[in-house]
């Protein structure tokens, strides 16, 4: 069973019901349904809460004065990156015929934040796409999404046609299942190609992408915040979050919590919080694992008081990243769940670029022999790590050497225990999901 | 004038023969799998000819030399 299949979202008690008159979400959570209904918020009921989006086409000054507003929110990429959305915004709106691409391909097996709000909140993410279309002059916006929510975005499409909705015409694509199709480039080839593969940069997305035109790649939840920003300002939407990382932001907590969950959580909530919302530890942590499968390892003692930003975690060599906490119990190795994770990162490499495919199929060889205290070679597999860190053409093993340095640095007691031979660990649960190994 | 040129792979189109370092060992050395890693990517005046050669004659076309030339 994936681990995703456990992930709900917890609605928040502070929400209100749905009202008459629209009006401005003063609490979280902005972007899911509130109360306990369950499926997804029918446009009916979507308008009900936000309002009806403004759909015509916008005239230039308009669209010049969304896009500084978009750029006074502070909004920046929910995918991972971090990148402000203003700059991508003004950056396809300069070029001819854009298009536009909402990215729900969420390829990581641990997180579950876009699958969930495009379950709970398709219509908030079909808004943000249509808007973001409208803002760069795009006549079209194709919408990526996991295979799982697939239904229900078509059925939410469904609903805006009968009604008329949407002056820009929208597509829905099942996105690849793979690890590497989430990167814009590799969900563009995807689109175009039915090939989940990045490809060169240059020439940047922005400039010729799907179809040979400029195209934005936007995050689903960084459109679902597009919506709203549109919707109720700058100002509104900083009202939550720290003035350097102002907003919301969908949070998947899993591991040793009680109830794994999705959760909109304001960024700077310190992090005992926000495993807090997550009904708690389960059992004593020893570490964390913050922001996904390319994030950092923590001591989790260190980060409990942290703000979850990626400023507050920065002390700790760690980010924000894909919105991800993952909470390691005491009676678990790191090492070893640190080494399935990176099998599977080494698997999943496109099998593009040389360092990756062989760089890192080697390290995962290295570090599991480590993990399982055989003879391993710390030094080879430092210099393994140098060696292919930035050498592709995406950011895939950039990303699985960061979590491999931060395993070595958090779990640096149990490196010399495994050398002799021995583990402290004496539980077996898995707590990173993996998918089943595929044939090569 | 062409002080600045970069010296850049493309990952993908490289398949690791390796000429490359053998023609410009000053600046490319290779990695455990055979692999290009290019030490200092702006590239000295002095070396300006071996790298526009070094481009040339890469069978897979994956280097580039960019910026002033």
């Amino acid at each position: 069973m994936r681990a995703h299949d456990d992930l709900r979202h917890q609605p928040s008690q502070a929400g209100q019901a749905a009202q008459a008159t629209p009006q401005r979400p003063d609490h979280l959570p902005r972007l899911l349904p509130t109360g306990f209904a369950a499926g997804p918020a029918r446009l009916a009921e979507h308008c009900a809460r936000y309002g009806t989006p403004r759909s015509s086409s916008l005239d230039r000054r308009r669209r010049e004065a969304l896009i500084e507003e978009v750029e006074r929110s502070g909004l920046t990429g929910r995918g991972g990156a971090g990148f402000p959305t203003a700059r991508k915004l003004a950056a396809v709106a300069a070029q001819r015929s854009p298009v536009v691409v909402a990215n729900g391909t969420e390829g990581e097996p641990a997180s579950a934040k876009d699958k969930v709000l495009l379950a709970r909140s398709p219509h908030l993410v079909l808004d943000g796409a249509v808007l973001a279309a409208e803002m760069v002059g795009a006549s079209q916006a194709v919408i990526v999404v996991h295979h799982s929510v697939r239904e229900i975005v078509d059925d939410a499409v469904a609903e805006r046609r009968r009604a008329g909705f949407d002056r820009v015409r929208t597509r829905v694509v099942t996105a690849a299942d793979r690890f590497v199709a989430g990167e814009a480039s590799a969900v563009v080839h995807w689109i175009e190609d039915g090939l989940p593969t990045p490809t060169r940069k240059p020439p940047r997305l922005a400039e010729r992408g799907l179809g040979g035109k400029p195209t934005l790649v936007q995050n689903v939840e960084t459109l679902a915040h597009l919506a709203l920003i549109a919707r109720y300002g700058a100002s509104w939407f900083r009202a939550v979050g720290t003035a350097e990382e102002p907003g919301s932001m969908l949070v998947t907590i899993l591991g040793a919590v009680r109830e794994p969950c999705v959760h909109e959580v304001a960024i700077g909530t310190p992090v005992q919080e926000v495993l807090a919302l997550a009904g708690g530890a389960s059992a004593p942590h020893q570490a964390l694992l913050l922001g996904g499968y390319f994030g950092t390892w923590v001591d989790a003692a260190a980060a409990a008081s942290l703000p979850f930003s990626s400023a507050g975690l920065a002390t700790l060599g760690a980010s924000v990243g894909a919105g991800l906490i993952a909470a390691l119990p005491g009676d678990a190795c790191g090492l070893a769940e640190t080494a399935r994770v990176v099998r599977y990162l080494a698997d999943e490499s496109a099998g593009q670029c040389g360092p990756c495919l062989f760089g890192l199929d080697a390290i995962a060889g290295e570090f599991l022999r480590l993990a399982e205290g055989g003879t391993s070679d710390l030094g080879m597999l430092r210099r393994w790590l140098g060696q292919v860190d930035g050498r592709g053409a995406c950011s895939h093993p950039d990303g699985t050497v960061r979590l491999i340095r931060s395993a070595l640095a958090a779990f640096r007691p149990e490196l010399e225990q495994h050398a002799q031979g021995w583990c402290r660990a004496t539980g077996t649960a898995c707590i990173l999901p993996v998918p089943p190994r595929r044939q090569r | 004038m062409r002080t600045g040129s970069k010296l850049q792979v493309d990952p993908i189109a490289c398949d690791g023969r390796g000429l490359c370092a053998e023609i410009l060992p000053e600046l490319i050395t290779l990695d455990d799998w055979g692999f290009p890693i290019i030490r200092d990517r702006v590239v000295p005046d002095r070396l300006h000819e071996e790298a526009r050669e070094t481009v040339r004659i890469c069978p897979k076309l994956a280097l580039r030399l960019e910026g002033p030339h």
